[in-house]
């Protein structure tokens, strides 16, 4: 197995770092496409989750690998979707920065 | 048994005529929708007469019995097993003989109009509201039970309503109308009341179990009891109280001269001829209940009765307005025909006075009308409704005239006419039973005759008025129905009402009493001939005596202040010292307190809003420390 000799901790330390480090750009970021990427990151940290979970805990099962590939996949629909929206915006607003997007608020 | 189920079109086909031309009118010419309403009462009409020929001549009494038919009846409204409100059509002697009164008079009423209404505007909703309110007495009449009676009578009210008001355009028609509806309403009020205490008690809402001998009504008058008088009694009471308002009995009398502001046709066949008695028809439809459960309830009936017809023949006396003095001859009349009720017993000769009361209403249906018709031929001809702008019009208008003066001589009780028969029955009836109302009714004979023959010498003879063009003959379509009436007026007397409509339904033989016929007949030739003194040339005798009796005189003129006494209890009183202050509390504490509701939640809306601030990070970093301290409580609550 390649995951042979390296602790489970040290998956999940990586995950849990790139997990704040999305949250981080997230909140900091103005700039929509940055909160996406930054919004892939934190997904992609639980599938590292996931994954690492499944093959040292229950190695002969397949859920948690599938499962990553539903996120996967979920995610790709979603950034098609946000790309659409932050086009959209652009159009009517001439910027994608997020304290300029404020008409909805009372 | 004989199938009467046809007779559900008696109401149904003017009924139809109300939605058509109600609906449609406007798109054709007046006088389609004025021939439409006619041909569907012409209809009505014949098959009343229809159904009158065969319930008394072809089909007769049953074992000597005249027999109450449910000809139709389902049920509408189901509270209980026994208790429900059916729709249906009930026939028997006084159902038929109202069914000839009703649709006799209206349609009468609509061959007038064609002339009388010509050229008016709204010639199509007039007589849109007529078929309504054909339909709503025809279907009162033929209730099978007390609340499909309640029903139609609020729509009977409704038409009345409608109809007073027709001149929307007129501030004192509107005022009538809604002084009609109300008075009238705050009556149904009574009415109500008395209807559900009854069918409380008694668990049943149809008249045929009301008024069978050996039904609940009968056998339930012990128990409670308020006042020393049992629920039974007191809610016949309270149903009279309704009747008395529709039949404008006093002190709920008010409304009835206001409502001649209404078109003069409307005022004969609603305000004369039929919807006035509807409360004496009530009181009749119960007259079991009454005379033998609530022998108190029906003295209550006749002493009003009694009160009434001396109260409005006093004021009549003095009225100017020709159209309110037909109205207070009106309640006059009806006053004698529940005083009748008031003074029968039940079955056989004891019901003497029933049969009086509901042959005086046939031939009083007659020739009010006929007298209403009249009037408004005079009035459609002068331009005014008052005596004092008449005079000398008997050279004008020959058949007016002679048909007026047919209805006058009938009124007084002039025999060999028809109103001579029935009031003589209702006097042979006082006498027997109570002498103090026979006195107030041998009284009132002789006032309605001087007060008739002061109306008729003030119109026909006395000199010329200044008219504005030369008065002239009605058309022939106004004339017909004078002619029609009169007749009617002279020969309906010749009924023999005794053997048809009774208390019981078992016939009986009346004989003319010569003790009461003379002395009646010689006080209404007295009647006639003061005033044929007073009022057939010019003279000044009427002002001295006005003079030499002038409190009476303005008592009478003013209707004895009754308008203003109301005036005075509703505004000074109630407006003032109870709406007030209920208007008070309603917009100073109930408004209040929802404003209070609105201005805090307004309130705070304003000093939170700051929260929605539309910045989108802003969002996502309460949302991450809402699922931080989520965190942590969940890991808390693991690891206790």
């Amino acid at each position: 197995m390649m995951t042979e000799g390296i602790p489970l901790e040290y998956f999940l330390i990586v995950s849990t770092l790139m997990f704040f480090i999305g949250i981080f750009g997230f909140l900091t970021r103005k700039n929509l496409i940055t909160m996406l990427m930054s919004i892939e990151l934190i997904l992609n940290s639980v599938n590292i989750n996931f994954v690492a979970f499944n093959s040292y805990l229950f190695p002969h099962q397949m859920q948690g690998q599938f499962f990553s590939l539903i996120i996967i996949a979920v995610a790709a629909a979603e950034a098609a979707v946000a790309i659409a929206i932050i086009i959209n915006i652009y159009r009517n607003f001439r910027s994608i920065e997020t304290d300029k997007v404020d008409e909805m608020k009372y | 048994m004989t199938n009467y189920s046809y007779t559900l079109f008696i109401p149904l086909i003017p009924l139809a005529m109300f939605l058509l031309i109600g609906l449609t009118g406007h798109k054709f010419k007046p006088i389609v929708s004025g021939l439409a309403g006619t041909l569907g009462l012409t209809i009505a009409a014949f098959l009343s007469y229809i159904t009158a020929i065969r319930y008394f001549f072809i089909e007769g009494a049953v074992d000597g019995t005249y027999p109450m038919i449910k000809a139709a009846s389902t049920i509408w409204l189901r509270f209980t097993d026994t208790l429900h409100i059916d729709l249906g059509v009930l026939i028997d002697p006084i159902s038929v003989m109202m069914l000839v009164v009703i649709t006799t008079v209206s349609l009468m009423v609509h061959l007038y109009s064609l002339g009388y209404m010509k050229g008016e505007r709204g010639f199509a909703r007039f007589y849109s509201f007529l078929s309504l309110f054909s339909f709503s007495m025809l279907g009162l009449v033929l209730a099978t039970n007390i609340f499909q009676m309640y029903i139609f009578w609020e729509l009977v009210g409704v038409s009345s309503f409608l109809l007073i008001g027709f001149y929307y355009e007129k501030p004192s028609a509107v005022a009538a109308s809604k002084k009609a509806f109300i008075v009238t309403r705050f009556a149904d009020l009574g009415f109500l009341i008395g209807i559900l205490m009854l069918s409380f008690t008694t668990d049943t809402f149809d008249f045929k179990t009301l008024t069978s001998l050996d039904g609940p009504i009968i056998t339930s008058t012990a128990g409670a009891s308020f006042m020393g008088l049992s629920v039974i009694t007191w809610s016949l009471i309270f149903i009279f109280i309704g009747g008395a308002g529709k039949s404008a009995m006093f002190p709920l009398h008010i409304w009835l001269p206001d409502a001649m502001e209404g078109p003069t046709p409307v005022s004969a066949l609603i305000h004369a001829a039929t919807m006035v008695v509807a409360g004496v028809y009530l009181v009749a439809r119960l007259f079991p209940a009454y005379a033998i459960a609530a022998p108190d309830a029906l003295h209550v009936v006749g002493y009003v009765g009694g009160f009434t017809s001396l109260f409005a023949a006093v004021i009549a006396i003095t009225q100017i307005d020709i159209k309110r003095v037909l109205a207070f001859s009106t309640m006059s009349q009806i006053g004698y025909m529940m005083m009748s009720l008031g003074v029968s017993g039940y079955g056989d000769h004891e019901g003497l006075g029933y049969m009086a009361s509901m042959f005086h209403l046939f031939t009083h249906a007659m020739f009010k009308a006929l007298l209403f018709l009249g009037a408004g031929a005079i009035i459609h001809a002068v331009h005014s409704n008052n005596m004092t702008d008449m005079g000398g019009l008997r050279k004008y208008m020959p058949i007016t005239h002679i048909t007026f003066l047919i209805a006058c001589l009938t009124i007084a009780g002039i025999p060999p006419l028809s109103g001579f028969w029935s009031k003589d029955e209702i006097l042979a009836a006082a006498l027997h039973h109570n002498p103090i109302l026979f006195g107030i009714g041998f009284g009132v004979a002789g006032l309605t005759a001087f007060y008739m023959f002061r109306l008729y010498y003030n119109i026909f003879w006395g000199t010329d008025r200044h008219y504005h063009h030369t008065p002239h003959e009605a058309p022939a379509i106004m004339t017909i129905p004078l002619l029609f009436l009169a007749v009617a007026s002279v020969f309906s007397g010749f009924l023999p009402f005794s053997h048809m409509v009774t208390s019981d339904g078992k016939p009986f033989e009346a004989h003319t009493d010569m003790m009461v016929a003379i002395p009646s007949v010689v006080i209404a030739l007295i009647g006639i001939t003061i005033a044929t003194v007073m009022y057939k040339k010019p003279s000044t005798l009427p002002d001295k005596v006005a003079g030499s009796i002038k409190g009476l005189y303005k008592a009478s003129l003013n209707k004895f202040w009754f308008d203003e006494i109301y005036l005075f209890v509703t505004k000074r009183i109630i407006f003032a010292y109870i709406s007030r202050p209920i208007a008070w509390f309603d917009r100073h504490v109930v408004d209040a307190t929802m404003n209070l509701v609105g201005w805090t939640v307004t309130t705070t809306s304003n000093k939170i809003k700051g929260l929605q601030s539309g910045q989108l990070q802003q969002y996502a970093m309460v949302f991450v420390y809402g699922v931080v301290i989520l965190t942590l409580l969940f890991v808390y609550l693991i690891s206790k």
